[in-house]
């Protein structure tokens, strides 16, 4: 069973404006999503600024509350839940933020900051506090003399180690972490990545892992649910990643990306054009003004994400498309294969 | 005016001079903690339809390096060394009077910064910012003036010029932002473009049209780029040559080629190692990431600066700080041991 379900959900925040301050329309953050996260998985969201991977990210932990829809956490819903019973349940579930800068009380010291939700959640005994603090920022990789200290006295990717030891401070089965290395020089946030894997294996961690970073996730994650202005476009296994991913959107990021080798340059440009706003979505699939493939179906119907058995290599694993002109293609190869026998 | 370096002249493509050439650049700062060198001993030229990258991570220089040559630093916390020249058109411009200068950016050398909101002024429209400096810099009557806006803004691939050249900035998206200020900086057709991250602020998808772009006005202008940013897979994608800089060091420079197939500073080859391979052929693995952090200028280790992170560290690298040497073929490095071929061999057998 998985540990996390998600259906349907739906997240819009209203926007106001006027002389009298009514709301005039609604952002469609996040629109009728739904996944499941197993056990022991790491999952990876990508898209562009705005396609709604923060907003869901934080919705499944409900620091936003959800416009409508279901979240089961571990065959319990959550999205009913009231505040005691948010309470207990938000110990086991934890999110790492983006920037260390600002999620970090700059007046408290790290000894405060990690007390704060161990007392809160009485995870220890209150004579082992101090030393479950210590064993938090060895397990880290930081000297237990940062306990001392505050915020401002640690570098980006130390600071980035302590929002790591925040979360873990409450023993969670489950962890959000949104955007954890984007702020980070890349030797730091190998070595970020690095220990967010050493953690997760000896901890048995479930993870969501919010990206821009295509290569990162494909690095980091088992599968990943690739979005596009509120909508899953497609979800596919990491593995075989640029052999896997079928959708338009999805080939588009894997080829924008450039590659480390000077030998190997080649034109970038897949799509052009922006991201339409999400205040005001176009019609047909969300992603049709700037498809490569598009076509006249695609400006007036919406695609309905296509669960299949999709084999690279022998081995099939299940994937989700939504894509017309996808669909056209695995109709043609399933009549070639017709014709062929 | 000072010598040419064997370096550069041994790197130095094209058969034209250098448009731009910087000597022994050194950059200190006066602060509460004292003085701090932020940029040491840098040398580079770049020549006219030639890109150079300046790579490395936060605080190793490569912004101050920028603002130095376009003497943007303010002249009451900045002092330059006395050997520090940058020569551009016969003039050292670390010696040049205000108004001198005020006539070179823009005209001769232009910049394009990271964020393209907090650079373009939300109070007046694209075309007046474009405007300033077509007022400032060329004769052009107001009528000529928007006819060449309009025709800058289809340059840099603006969907429907005549339209946005009135609108303001928050009005445009992020890599129309950055589109404005590509099109700002070559209004006046400079000999030497500065673009500092120019990407990093982008999605992936807008950093590839600003990158492709970029590409196509280099071949199509001539113009000298000097690209500084700490992404490796852009510095692949765009440069000719690339100078690796750690804790305000050049320690590493050659052909983009060279540096990425045989990088012969260990951080050189720490940062390639630091990123994810796409087609994910390590999946799962552990990066091989460079342990600790950057020195702060403030402490500077003895010797070598990079020798606390650096795996193949030696009691030489502790005792003497290595000079910026040229092997042979044109590629300098700042290493005692560099990993070259024989070096090599024995790395990939350890690990």
């Amino acid at each position: 069973m998985a540990l996390i379900e998600v259906r349907n959900l739906v997240k819009h925040f209203p926007v106001r404006g006027g002389v009298l301050n009514r709301v005039v329309g609604k952002v469609h953050a996040v629109n009728g999503v739904s996944f499941d996260v197993q056990r022991g998985e790491t999952v990876g969201i990508v898209g562009e600024s705005g396609c709604g991977k923060s907003t869901l990210g934080k919705t499944i932990i409900r620091l936003i509350d959800p416009t409508e829809g279901s979240i089961k956490y571990d065959d319990k819903e959550i999205t009913t839940l009231g505040h005691g019973g948010m309470m207990r349940i938000r110990r086991k579930m934890q999110i790492i933020f983006q920037d260390p800068y600002s999620s970090l009380n700059p007046r408290m010291t790290v000894r405060g900051l990690l007390r704060e939700a161990i007392k809160f959640h009485d995870v220890v005994p209150a004579n082992q506090v101090d030393d479950y603090i210590t064993e938090l920022i060895r397990t880290v990789g930081m000297r237990p003399d940062a306990a001392d200290k505050f915020p401002h006295e640690f570098s980006g990717g130390q600071r980035q180690r302590l929002g790591i030891a925040r979360a873990l401070s409450v023993k969670p089965e489950f962890i959000v972490a949104d955007e954890p290395v984007s702020a980070l020089d890349v030797s730091i946030q190998a070595q970020v990545l690095n220990l967010m894997m050493d953690l997760k294996e000896k901890l048995g961690l479930t993870l969501v892992f919010i990206s821009h970073d295509l290569k990162v996730v494909e690095h980091f994650c088992d599968r990943v649910l690739v979005m596009y202005l509120g909508h899953i476009v497609e979800e596919l296994p990491t593995r075989d990643l640029h052999l896997r991913a079928k959708h338009p959107y999805t080939r588009a990021l894997l080829g924008a990306n450039p590659i480390d080798d000077p030998d190997d340059r080649r034109p970038l440009t897949v799509l052009q054009g922006d991201v339409p706003s999400p205040f005001s979505p176009p019609p047909g699939c969300p992603f049709q003004t700037r498809c490569p493939r598009v076509h006249d179906r695609c400006r007036v119907e919406m695609p309905p994400l296509v669960t299949r058995e999709a084999g690279v290599n022998g081995e099939a694993e299940t994937e989700r498309v939504a894509c017309w002109a996808v669909e056209v293609d695995e109709q043609e190869k399933l009549s070639a294969g017709a014709g062929a026998r | 005016m000072g010598q040419r370096s064997e370096q550069n002249r041994a790197n130095r493509t094209g058969a034209e001079g250098p448009v731009l050439s910087v000597r022994r650049l050194t950059t200190r700062f006066r602060t509460d903690r004292g003085i701090v060198t932020a940029v040491d001993d840098v040398s580079f030229d770049v020549a006219p339809g030639e890109t150079l990258g300046i790579v490395g991570e936060s605080g190793c220089g490569k912004t101050v390096t920028s603002k130095s040559i376009m003497r943007l630093l303010p002249d009451h916390v900045a002092s330059y060394g006395d050997e520090s020249e940058v020569i551009y058109r016969g003039n050292n411009l670390l010696r040049a009077s205000e108004s001198e200068m005020r006539k070179v950016r823009g005209d001769g050398i232009a910049m394009i910064f990271q964020e393209p909101m907090t650079s373009l002024n939300p109070v007046f429209t694209v075309g007046w910012q474009l405007n300033e400096a077509l007022k400032y810099h060329t004769k052009l009557r107001a009528r000529e003036r928007r006819a060449r806006i309009i025709e800058m803004l289809k340059l840099v691939d603006m969907p429907n010029p005549e339209k946005r050249i009135d609108e303001y900035p928050h009005q445009l998206s992020g890599g129309m932002r950055q589109r404005v200020m590509i099109a700002i900086a070559l209004c006046c057709e400079p000999d030497v473009l500065i673009a500092d991250e120019p990407t990093t602020a982008l999605d992936v998808t807008i950093q590839a049209q600003i990158l492709d772009l970029m590409n196509e006005l280099k071949s199509r202008l001539n113009t000298a780029i000097i690209l500084i940013t700490h992404d490796l897979g852009v510095v692949a994608q765009v440069c000719d040559r690339v100078q690796v800089m750690y804790a305000g060091r050049v320690i590493e420079s050659a052909s983009a080629r060279e540096v990425f197939h045989n990088p012969r500073h260990p951080y050189t080859r720490g940062l390639l190692d630091s990123i994810p391979k796409q087609g994910g052929k390590q999946k799962g693995a552990r990066l091989p990431a460079i342990g600790g952090i950057v020195p702060s200028l403030w402490e500077l280790p003895p010797g070598c600066r990079f020798q606390e992170r650096c795996r193949y560290k030696q009691q030489k690298c502790v005792d003497v700080e290595p000079d910026l040497v040229t092997d042979p073929d044109g590629h300098a490095r700042r290493c005692h041991f560099p990993l070259g071929t024989s070096a090599k061999l024995t790395v990939g057998a350890s690990s």
